[in-house]
């Protein structure tokens, strides 16, 4: 715990733990902004797609660099919002959210140490995965083959997608979200 | 706060996303068995959303117009030649509708037709388009009482848009007719063949089981029939257009791609409803 640590630290003010708290809730607070603002009518090409793709690599970003600032019962409220935003079975965004928050949890105090095109690939894989298990969720939820080509879109949209979602998000990182410079 | 010592700590941090990922598949089965339980709870964040996202429309939709407008002052020269032509040719069809018109109504004076009850309607703004990754449908913005039920025709200025499938205090969610679960009974205009029209989450439903003697022909109108009494009659879908696998599909009258208005219809039809919305009726009857 940061607190328990020797150290000198300036004094924990009302203002300075009000800052410490909206560092800390940055990531989630944008994430939830991003599902709803995507849920607008924007009138985008492939907005339920896009929203699906930006938020995977919102959580997948801040579940290997922030862990602490996102817990997985956030992630769950998360894909609890994006169930109930996009009309579909309830629990599917919630379940694969929550994997890829897993294995980037798992995995990363390797991938972190790894060079971004490395973190790159392993978050197309996942992407694939990801888009792959909720076709095959609401396949088996609605009874009915779904046709597949939204898998291979959603996937390559969420790949395409990561390096400008990476720049925007490690600016913050460093930034908005960082904690230790409130 | 319950002073917990750091093994335990740690071994409940462990726990939380096992916990969690059985809680999301509970959610599934929970979703699946109760799904008037699910559909409320969509319906809730819905009906919160409604208002903000139909605030948000106006301005959005004004942006657009002036995207589209730049486009239309640079292509303003063909578009009127465009026009000019279409217009005669819209003044011909015109005459020639005031002919029929008038044919049509001295024949069922003749014939002492029953005109059909003439249907109320409701209109409503699209303020979110409500398609998931594999699903398409609009939320509709709706005043309180708006008194709109399940199974309510919704059309735009041009033709067939889809269904009422939930109904919300704030808010009315309409499954379009490219939707994979959407099915509806239609009429070839050309030969009278019955056919269905299947949602195929694409741009263009498909047309099936027409009967096996007539083919669809290209760019035949497509109107829904009274078969199953879920439709009224006569209402425009689209037209016929084969693909390049030379598959009927139907390309639809309605601007499905960018719905902004959308009139609700109650033909009084109750044949193909969910058993809740036979309930829902009286009490909102009472309420009046």
């Amino acid at each position: 715990m940061h607190e328990r640590t020797p150290g000198i630290r300036p004094r924990p003010t009302l203002r300075r733990q009000l800052d410490v708290t909206a560092r800390r809730m940055f990531p989630g607070a944008t994430t939830a902004l991003l599902l709803l603002l995507l849920a607008a009518p924007l009138g985008l090409p492939g907005q339920a797609e896009l929203q699906c793709a930006l938020v995977l690599g919102c959580v997948f970003f801040w579940s290997l660099f922030r862990p602490a600032s996102l817990p997985p019962l956030l992630v769950f409220g998360l894909g609890m919002l994006a169930d109930l935003l996009s009309f579909g079975p309830l629990g599917i965004s919630v379940l694969v959210l929550l994997i890829v928050h897993g294995l980037a949890m798992l995995w990363r105090y390797d991938l972190t140490r790894q060079s971004f095109l490395m973190v790159w690939l392993v978050f197309a894989v996942i992407a694939t995965g990801a888009a792959a298990l909720q076709w095959a969720l609401i396949s088996l939820l609605t009874f009915q083959m779904l046709p597949a080509m939204p898998v291979f879109f959603q996937a390559a949209l969420s790949a395409g997608l990561y390096p400008l979602l990476a720049v925007v998000l490690a600016q913050a990182h460093a930034t908005v979200a960082e904690p230790a410079r409130a | 706060m319950i002073r917990l010592s750091i093994p335990v700590r740690q071994a409940l941090a462990r726990l939380t996303l096992p916990v969690l990922i059985a809680a999301a598949f509970g959610l599934m089965l929970l979703g699946k068995a109760d799904t008037v339980m699910a559909e409320r709870a969509h319906m809730v964040l819905a009906d919160t959303l409604a208002p903000i996202y139909g605030l948000l429309a106006e301005p959005l939709a004004r942006l657009r117009d002036a995207a589209d407008s730049i486009g239309l002052v640079l292509a303003q020269a063909g578009e009127n030649v465009r026009l000019q032509k279409e217009n005669e040719q819209l003044r011909k069809w015109q005459a020639i509708a005031l002919a029929l018109d008038a044919e049509n109504t001295t024949l069922k004076a003749n014939l002492h037709w029953i005109p059909d009850p003439q249907p109320s309607f409701v209109t409503a703004r699209v303020v979110a388009d409500a398609s998931g990754v594999y699903a398409r449908a609009v939320l509709l913005s709706a005043g309180p009482n708006h008194g709109i039920i399940k199974g309510q025709i919704a059309l735009d200025d041009r033709g067939l848009v889809g269904r009422v499938t939930e109904v919300g205090a704030r808010s009315v969610r309409v499954l379009l007719l490219t939707d994979l679960n959407s099915r509806i009974p239609v009429i070839l205009e050309g030969s009278h063949s019955r056919a269905i029209l299947t949602g195929t989450n694409g741009t263009r439903p498909r047309l099936a089981y027409w009967t096996e003697d007539v083919q669809p022909i290209e760019g035949e109108r497509v109107v829904t029939s009274a078969e199953a009494n879920a439709f009224p009659a006569g209402l425009p879908v689209g037209t016929v257009h084969y693909n390049s696998q030379h598959v009927p599909e139907v390309e639809p009258a309605a601007r499905l791609d960018q719905l902004e208005i959308v009139r609700l219809f109650d033909y009084g039809i109750r044949s193909v409803l969910p058993p809740e919305a036979s309930i829902a009726r009286p009490a909102a009857d009472r309420r009046r």
